[in-house]
């Protein structure tokens, strides 16, 4: 890489653009926005989660102080606007109208005011209910007689949603009749949410005169929800505009449309002004996107040598009231056949089915691409159970049976082409890091004085940055990503992308980007998303796919203004081109290297001064569709102990050896590294959203739902190997969610190591100490 | 009701309904929106603010209960462009991503160090324990926080027209 006095390119970990405005309490998020005129929505939500509606009655909420407005579903139907479609397809209730199926669903809105005067008239709406039976799990939506959920779909006779196969049933069926040993195991990956600090809202401001309705919005996904927007009201795409502010996290659960956005911007369109509509925190936890609730069983075949010959799994997935999971249409249960994970396995099969319970709809992806998370979690558990079983030491099992590194691409049993791996390298930095050796000698001889400790490992291999768009589509929109540079006759910058940040800094690793490939500093590139009428079309930030794509698209663009500007270099130059050469921020003639010049100058005479029949400017927009995906990978390893009497876990090391490419600011690296790690603990320990019998949430609010704070969060040893990613320009993977994707199954089979020698197999996330404790008791501990 | 209180120095007063509540007051009222709404039950400590030097979480606080108080909002710490201790260390150890939670936090960082200008790890995460991150995994939330110490240890030690009040930590 050239030396020059260009500051900020790729591999630089210079601090964050953005942070400034955050820092002086001026970041701009969406309950921070107040417009002229601006009027205060409040949902009505149920409180059963299976009830026939036998009337709504609004009057006395309608003649209350500061009242504008009642919304029902029933107003709704009459603008066809009661049911909406999902992102997989499927249809949900915008405001209910027949039935509620699940406990918060939406059932009418009140706009006034301000907010507490919405919320007044809220309280005052009267509902009648019938209640029904709930059905919180998929072994009750497949019970005989269950009641059927989904009686407004004319063909639904159960509950029952999709069907979906992976791999190769018949080698793999023979692969166990042949096996000398199988390992099951059968987990649960408990209901999450991601739960963004931040909950979701909009304000929706439709301008009577002109039609165009102007969306504020929480989003990780504007341009795609701007055309969603236009195929469920029928406004023409033009005249809408979605603009994303600033995000206070999001997690996947930003991602899809809530009835509350619909319904704000029916209210603005019919009202006539600016509604605003913000959730408070137990509305998020209740009804926006949950996560996970896979209920799985895998079978590991192995030879006698501890060879892994066949995988096979059966997954029930929970999906609530409405299918609405966020994930590519071609997959109904999301990428999860990456279960194979980092091991050369011959065969698998994989068979899925998908559920409606009385359950919140909308299983989005918590910081994972699209089901992952679920997939690495249920191998990685097995792996570690099957060396447990066959008393093999975790590791060795690992190498022994890694895909390895002269076998990439890597065409895995169920369809993926791995771009690039070196998990026996990620394996070795991390046990050198963690001293594993003889940290297992002292777990043994701690163990002997009684001490329950263990350690756990867990090499995940992540599958990031959709598409291909040919694979990879949502509602048809191929996955696609992009970026629009405009260069200033100063040499300054803007730099557009169809992405959107929700607190990864992208404001800066874009512009590293811009920095490296055309050699303007990072302090001079601005960087925007999320405005639909400025950026360029893109499908936006999630499953880790910001940098494999749109940061894929910004170094083409960026090369392609680099073309043009040798052009215009030649030309000031009097220089042939192919006589030019390139240094980071410069054009310069092969041999005299005095003699050149810099981007800047290039910028300035792209406005004053281009060659004769040459466009005017320096800009350019590209859509990049990747080839591939790409395959972050890593090991991660914990050590915990085991308190006898209480059950209580802790966390004594973590290290985690991250392989995502090219790093382009390893300070932003490593801080999505630590987030995700701390996420994935909070998973692993503590997080869980469960029902009762009759449907109600457990889990919603911060007081049930419980997030790791400071106290709890343990500290993170990195580490790092690069590989490279063959295919993206600039060799980079994603990896935002590789460490939420990797930590989970990594934390439990430390817990799992630690209980073997009392025969225990499995305990199902959270861990929480009373779990623990129990099976402690059941295996004879009574200290 | 009447409400008057100093906030970030300057007087303030209005009238408002006594169930308005301190965070949706200075949000609204003031139009002071550094100050962030996260969870409704005092859990998350997005909306902390200082009352007279002590953190306190403003969702749970009624306006009119801290008349006559005197509050310090994110808005407050920097003197105009020029950063406070705890931002710069915020910005130079990555302290924040999405930047939600970050006000709560660099206050409840001020606060502690104003009692103890020299906190070991454990006193900094405890005292940050009642302030949810969703995106840093606090690692560098502490190095901020200890970053801001050192800054203020470092003026401290410069010559100075005066003497600076000892710290008393713990």
């Amino acid at each position: 890489m050239a030396t020059t006095h260009v500051h900020g390119g790729i591999g630089e970990s210079i601090k964050r653009k953005e942070d400034s405005r955050f820092l002086h309490g001026k970041g701009n998020y969406i309950d921070d926005l107040t417009l002229p005129g601006m009027l205060h929505m409040s949902i009505l939500r149920s409180p059963h989660a299976h009830a026939r509606i036998k009337s709504v009655d609004t009057s006395a909420a309608s003649g209350m102080p500061g009242v504008i407005a009642v919304v029902t579903g029933e107003l709704m139907a009459q603008h066809k606007l009661a049911w909406m479609p999902t992102l997989s397809g499927d249809t949900q209730a915008v405001l209910a109208t027949d039935k509620v199926r699940f406990q918060g669903q939406e059932v009418a809105a009140v706009v006034a005011e301000t907010r507490y005067q919405a919320e007044d008239a809220r309280d005052a709406i009267v509902v009648d209910y019938d209640v029904l039976p709930a059905i919180t799990s998929p072994d009750g939506a497949k019970a005989a007689g269950a009641s059927l959920i989904r009686d407004d779909k004319e063909n639904q006779k159960d509950n029952h949603i999709y069907h979906w196969e992976s791999g190769d049933q018949g080698t793999t069926q023979a692969a166990f009749a042949k096996a000398d040993k199988v390992v099951r195991l059968h987990t649960f990956y408990p209901r999450c949410h991601p739960a963004p600090l931040e909950t979701c809202g909009c304000v929706a401001d439709v301008d009577g005169i002109t039609g165009k309705a102007t969306i504020h919005m929480t989003s990780q996904a504007p341009h795609a929800i701007r055309t969603v927007f236009a195929l469920v009201t029928g406004l023409p795409e033009q005249n809408i505009r979605v603009i994303s502010p600033d995000i206070g996290g999001g997690f996947g659960n930003k991602v899809p449309v809530y009835p509350g956005y619909v319904v704000a911007t029916a209210a603005s369109l019919l009202i006539g002004r600016p509604v605003k509509w913000v959730e408070d925190r137990t509305e998020n936890l209740i009804s926006t996107g949950y996560a996970r609730d896979f209920h799985m069983t895998g079978d590991l075949a192995l030879d006698k040598d501890g060879r892994i010959t066949a995988l096979r799994v059966h997954l029930d997935s929970d999906n609530g009231a409405f299918f609405a999971d966020a994930q590519p249409s071609k997959f109904k249960a999301g990428l999860f056949h990456i279960v194979t994970g980092s091991y050369d396995i011959p065969t698998a099969h994989i068979t899925a089915d998908g559920y409606y319970t009385n359950k919140a709809p909308g299983g989005v992806a918590y910081r994972c691409s699209f089901r992952v998370t679920e997939a690495s979690y249920l191998i990685e558990r097995l792996i570690t159970n099957a060396a447990i079983e066959i008393g093999m030491d975790q590791a060795e099992f690992r190498k022994k049976n890694f895909i390895r590194k002269d076998q990439f691409p890597y065409h895995s049993a169920t369809g993926w082409v791995y771009d690039s791996g070196d998990y026996h390298k990620a394996m070795d930095v991390a046990l050198d890091q963690l001293g594993y050796d003889e940290l297992r000698r002292d777990v043994e001889k701690r163990r002997k004085q009684g001490e329950v400790t263990g350690i756990g490992i867990a090499s995940f291999t992540e599958v990031v940055g959709a598409g291909h768009g040919a694979d990879f589509d949502i509602l048809g929109l191929r996955m696609f990503d992009s970026a629009e540079l405009r260069v200033h006759p100063t040499g300054k910058a803007l730099l557009r992308m169809g992405t959107k940040s929700q607190g990864q800094g992208h404001e800066t690793t874009f512009a590293q980007i811009v920095a490296e490939e055309l050699g303007i500093p990072a302090a001079d590139v601005a960087v925007e998303e999320g405005d639909t009428d400025t950026a360029p079309y893109g499908l936006g930030t999630y499953a880790s796919r910001s940098t494999p794509v749109a940061g894929a698209a910004t170094a083409m663009v960026s090369r392609k203004l680099r073309e043009k500007g040798r052009k215009i270099a030649a030309h000031l130059l009097e220089a042939a081109e192919e006589d030019l050469e390139w240094e980071r921020g410069r054009f310069f003639v092969k041999g005299s290297p005095d003699r050149g010049k810099t981007i800047q100058e290039i910028a300035f005479a792209a406005y004053t001064n281009v060659p004769e029949g040459m466009e005017a400017g320096l800009e350019g927009v590209h859509y990049y569709d990747p080839p591939n995906m790409t395959y972050p990978f890593g090991t991660y390893a914990v050590v915990v102990d085991v308190d006898k009497g209480t059950g209580q876990v802790k966390v004594k090391r973590v290290v985690a050896v991250d392989d995502c490419g090219v790093r382009i600011n390893p300070m932003i690296v490593e801080g999505q590294i630590h987030g995700g790690l701390t996420e994935g603990f909070g998973i692993a320990f503590m997080e869980l959203i469960t029902f009762d019998a009759e449907g109600n949430c457990i889990g919603s609010n911060f007081m049930d739902y419980l997030l790791p704070t400071a106290w709890e969060s343990p500290k993170f040893e990195l580490g790092e190997t690069v590989t490279p990613s063959p295919h993206h320009p600039l060799g980079a993977k994603g990896v935002g969610e590789s460490p939420t994707v990797g930590s989970p199954a990594a934390y439990v089979n430390a817990v799992i190591d630690a209980l073997s020698p009392y025969g225990v197999t499995n305990i199902d996330m959270p861990v929480t100490p009373d779990k623990v404790w129990a099976a402690l008791r059941a295996a004879g501990v009574n200290e | 009701m009447q409400v008057s209180l100093k906030v970030n120095g300057a007087a303030r007063s209005a009238d408002v309904e006594p169930r308005v509540l301190l965070v949706d007051f200075l949000r609204t009222n003031l139009r002071l929106t550094g100050t962030h709404i996260g969870c409704d039950t005092s859990s998350c400590g997005a909306c902390t603010v200082l009352v007279d030097g002590t953190p306190m979480k403003s969702c749970t606080l009624l306006a009119v209960q801290v008349s006559g108080r005197s509050i310090t909002t994110v808005e407050g710490l920097a003197a105009g462009a020029a950063m406070s201790a705890m931002q710069t260390g915020f910005h130079e150890e990555h302290g924040l991503q999405c930047g939600f939670c970050t006000p709560g936090m660099m206050l409840v960082g001020t606060a502690l160090l104003e009692h103890n200008p020299n906190p070991t790890e454990e006193q900094i995460r405890w005292a940050i324990s009642g302030n949810i991150c969703r995106c840093t995994g606090y690692m560098n939330i502490v190095k901020a926080i200890q970053h801001a110490a050192a800054i203020n240890a470092a003026a401290a030690k410069a010559p100075q027209p005066e003497a600076v009040a000892a710290g008393g930590g713990k």
